[in-house]
């Protein structure tokens, strides 16, 4: 969001203004008519060129704010030629937010699918035995039966044993999934910074507008504060970016921890 | 061993409590900014740092230089869990002394291999 100091600008164009208005006096007392309607004309062409040049930077301006939105370049580098839908990063960052909470929601109740049938069999199978065995106490079983209740309570022991440790996986992997909401809100916390770098162009452009009027003198002083304050953001050396929405589409991304280690021992670590 | 868990999200670093948890860790502290965590590292000998890299106040990469560059504290391993997933970025965190490197959205066996591999090192 770059840009330069529309108030450095309006100072030019007010001090030609003055410039033109002290000729312009001097012409009129020394009745130079032709002279005065000449420098009226340059007068004005003075004032569009101000508001064309404004409202050119403003476009800028919202421009990079847009063109930002995609991160790849940082704020250092110009902008991209303004391709067709400069919009398209926006819906591609709230697309990944949607694609990664679909696929969260959809992976944890896989999960929860996953590990129902397991602990209801098993709290199926614990009732019978809990039965047999309360017959077993009661002395009501036959030496074949309970041959039988002690094989199915060594399987129930195996059971118990690998059920478990899925149940076990299927929670941890649950969990995992929750990690959505951290790449999510890094994308939305960019969504947010945009808005609010568009705001602010917007902001300029009806300060933009209002100069115009100020200048002559319709409306008192426009409010100029906030004006320095959407170009804070200095490049660094590197800077953070969140989550990479096309990471398999970009030569500078890994792809994923594979990539990662394959970098990292190239580098010898 | 005590392990302090960095991350501006407080689901991500209930994510890495428990799977530290799930590999024997249970001694946990967590903070979600460089700011936070620097003093905490200072006062609190911890054995090992997992941090994130893009956070508000103080990212990751400037706590690990912040460690690295301590003598009290620059001994102690750290494992950068984040999102930024470019080769500078990356190459960046390596030259800084990160001792691991796991990208979001990560598995629970990545972080065991990663956090394994850092203490068969720092063992040996």
């Amino acid at each position: 969001m770059e840009m330069t100091s529309p108030l450095h600008d309006s100072e030019a164009f007010v001090g030609e203004l003055r410039d033109c208005a002290k000729l312009l006096s001097d012409k009129l007392n020394g009745d130079d008519i032709e002279g005065a309607s000449k420098l009226i004309e340059q007068l004005l062409e003075v004032r569009d060129r101000n508001i064309f040049n404004q409202v050119g930077q403003l476009t800028r301006g919202l421009h990079s704010a847009l063109c930002n939105f995609s991160i790849d370049d940082g704020l250092t580098k110009e902008p991209p030629e303004m391709p067709s839908s400069e919009n398209q990063n926006a819906s591609e960052n709230i697309n990944y937010v949607i694609e990664l909470t679909q696929k969260a929601a959809d992976k944890t109740m896989d999960m929860v699918e996953a590990s129902a049938p397991i602990a209801l069999s098993l709290g199926q199978e614990a009732a019978t035995l809990r039965e047999e065995w309360a017959r077993m106490k009661r002395r009501e079983m036959t030496a074949d039966e309970f041959r039988d209740v002690y094989q199915r309570v060594d399987d129930f022991f195996g059971q118990m044993n690998s059920g478990t440790a899925e149940l076990n996986k299927n929670l941890q992997n649950i969990i995992l999934e929750q990690g959505f909401q951290d790449l999510t809100g890094q994308v939305l916390k960019r969504v947010i910074s945009l808005v609010k770098g568009v705001e602010e162009n917007l902001v300029s452009l009806v300060r933009i507008a209002g100069q115009v009027e100020e200048i002559t003198g319709l409306v008192d002083t426009a409010d100029t504060e906030g004006k320095q304050n959407s170009v804070s953001t200095t490049a660094a050396d590197i800077e953070a970016e969140g989550p990479q929405i096309n990471a398999d589409k970009r030569d500078d991304v890994v792809s994923g921890q594979d990539e990662v280690d394959d970098l990292l021992s190239s580098l010898g670590f | 061993m005590k392990i302090l868990i960095v991350d501006d999200f407080s689901t991500m670093r209930r994510i890495i409590k428990n799977l530290l948890r799930d590999l024997g860790f249970t001694n946990t502290q967590e903070a979600d900014d460089g700011l936070t965590a620097l003093p905490m590292l200072k006062s609190g000998d911890f054995d090992f740092l997992v941090t994130d890299w893009n956070m508000p106040g103080m990212t990751g990469i400037d706590l690990l230089k912040a460690v690295r560059a301590d003598d009290k504290l620059s001994a102690t391993p750290v494992l950068m869990v984040t999102a930024e997933a470019k080769r500078d970025q990356i190459i960046e965190a390596a030259q800084a002394g990160v001792n691991g490197y796991v990208v979001k959205p990560f598995t629970a066996q990545a972080l065991k291999e990663k956090i394994d591999k850092i203490f068969i090192r720092v063992d040996g």
